[in-house]
């Protein structure tokens, strides 16, 4: 009962706050508003007993990644608004598109009888021990090491491809 | 159960209670270490040997006028003084001071702990942004890109201690430490301890890394548009690190509160006892700590800010890289041989 009261005021507070990063004026506001955001999805894995994704999920994006982008949002001192607004043309009207198609494909699953969002019964709580560093450490190093080695040499591509880009403005 | 979280209500309070006593006391503390060191006497007006100096500070500070900058952005401002201090405090939350003294022993506490410390950036990068200033600004982005290069080393200096002690529960990695002083982790892991230690001062932003709020340059850095009780709150949130930092310190690397050798001659001694000595052994630790972090401040002079750059990407980030790979292959090894 009270999990299920937790649940519905953490989801109120993550879409008020998500709507606030696509409305709000200044670029700080909506940086810390996704922050805010952040710390409520974290807060919905713990309670889904998943610890180790929410202590990570607060760490790596509210820790880490949505201090580099206020340190460069800072850095750009964005005064003026409006060069955050630009005008509507063909790009923006597919990515509408898309959207809505989203959108509609999102209602039909849900208006499907025989689908919901967890069997029934089924809770977090009903495999404790899934959300523990243990067993993430056992799977990612075992069944998915393949996939983890291909995640982590794209983001070596990345951290490459940054350094060279930064390299050539210096020379 | 009624009363077993009675007795840990009262527990807190009297962790947080007496942790507000001692981020008091060790601005007292560093004023006389200062003096000290520079052949003054320090603060000697108010009570015995100025010992109710602190209580008087906090009194000036309260009566204080407080001015908020008209161009500042309200809410912000308001609020980074608050979460400095918050997310300070809370880290102390996972330290036990004896055994079975502690708020909360979770099985992710050494995450939990990073995760803290990283948000705690907030507070300064907030306060200056909001106060609209220049010299505040320049402050806190000094602050967000230097503790964010530091955690890393940080970080990688704790997957040394997770390794050997493989759990991230504060609670275990203190009673694997045991009362033998030999096998502390400042023993064991002796090149981790350093890059920890390092990578502290730059956390708790004491000098030598002082650089957010250097008063030569930047006049107070990102508390320079404060006043009154949030300057307070800033200057409160500072020692508050100070003190947990020590507490973090003593616990991962010089064995909590283990006491040297006391299941030889504290055997069978009362338990309210032994909590005791283990409190003080705790405190005592954590002083030698306090006094060290004073002692470098007031010894060694600023750094400029590409050597800080420097000194964390290019020495502590590989050393701490390193020291885990050598860790886990010595732990590999180890396990094969024996």
């Amino acid at each position: 009962m009270i999990v299920d009261i937790l649940f519905y005021i953490t989801a109120l507070v993550a879409i008020i706050s998500g709507l606030l990063v696509i409305t709000g004026k200044s670029p700080v506001t909506s940086a810390l508003s996704l922050v805010l955001n952040f710390f409520c999805i974290a807060f919905i894995y713990l309670m889904l007993e998943a610890q180790f994704l929410a202590i990570i999920q607060v760490i790596v994006y509210a820790g880490a990644i949505m201090v580099l982008f206020l340190f460069v949002i800072m850095l750009l001192n964005l005064q003026d608004d409006m060069t955050l607004f630009e005008r509507f043309d063909l790009k923006k009207g597919f990515a509408v598109l898309l959207t809505g198609l989203f959108l509609l494909e999102i209602a039909y699953i849900f208006s499907l009888d025989s689908v919901s969002i967890a069997p029934k019964g089924v809770t977090g709580a009903s495999f404790p021990e899934l959300g523990t560093v243990e067993s993430i450490g056992k799977y990612l190093f075992s069944d998915f090491v393949y996939p983890f080695e291909m995640i982590s040499v794209v983001l070596l591509s990345a951290v490459v491809g940054a350094v060279v880009i930064a390299k050539k403005k210096v020379d | 159960m009624k009363l077993e979280l009675f007795g840990h209500l009262v527990l807190t309070v009297c962790i947080f209670g007496s942790l507000f006593l001692f981020v008091a006391y060790a601005v007292y503390f560093e004023r006389k270490v200062a003096a000290k060191m520079q052949n003054r006497v320090g603060p000697d007006r108010v009570g015995w040997y100025g010992l109710l100096q602190p209580f008087a500070d906090i009194l000036k500070l309260l009566l204080k006028e407080e001015i908020i900058a008209t161009q500042a952005t309200k809410l912000i401002h308001t609020l980074a003084p608050g979460i400095s201090v918050i997310m300070a405090f809370i880290t102390f939350a996972m330290i036990p001071i004896a055994e079975g003294f502690y708020i909360a022993d979770i099985n992710i506490g050494m995450l939990y702990m990073m995760a803290v410390t990283s948000i705690g950036v907030y507070g300064v990068t907030l306060a200056g942004w909001s106060s609209n200033s220049k010299y505040s600004l320049l402050g806190s982005m000094r602050a967000s890109a230097q503790m964010i290069s530091y955690e890393l080393s940080m970080g990688l200096a704790v997957v040394g201690i997770i390794l050997i002690t493989q759990s991230m529960s504060v609670v275990s990695i203190v009673d694997s430490q045991t009362d033998n002083p030999f096998l502390w982790n400042i023993i064991k892991q002796p090149l981790g301890f350093l890059i920890f230690w390092i990578a502290t001062f730059a956390e708790a932003n004491r000098l030598p890394f002082d650089l957010p709020e250097s008063e030569q340059e930047l006049v107070g850095g990102f508390h320079t548009e404060y006043s009154s009780m949030r300057f307070a709150l800033f200057f409160f949130a500072e020692y508050t690190h100070l003190i947990v930092a020590s507490s973090i310190l003593t616990t991962l690397y010089l064995g909590g509160y283990q006491i040297p050798y006391s299941s030889v001659w504290l055997a069978g001694a009362n338990e309210w006892l032994v909590a005791g000595l283990q409190i003080l052994m705790f405190i005592l630790k954590m002083c030698l700590f306090v006094f060290l972090f004073m002692w470098v401040r007031w010894t060694l002079p600023r750094f400029k800010y590409n050597h800080l750059m420097e000194l964390g990407w290019k020495y502590l980030l590989p050393l701490g890289l390193i020291n885990v790979v050598v860790t886990a292959g010595w732990l590999l090894i180890y396990d094969k041989l024996f």
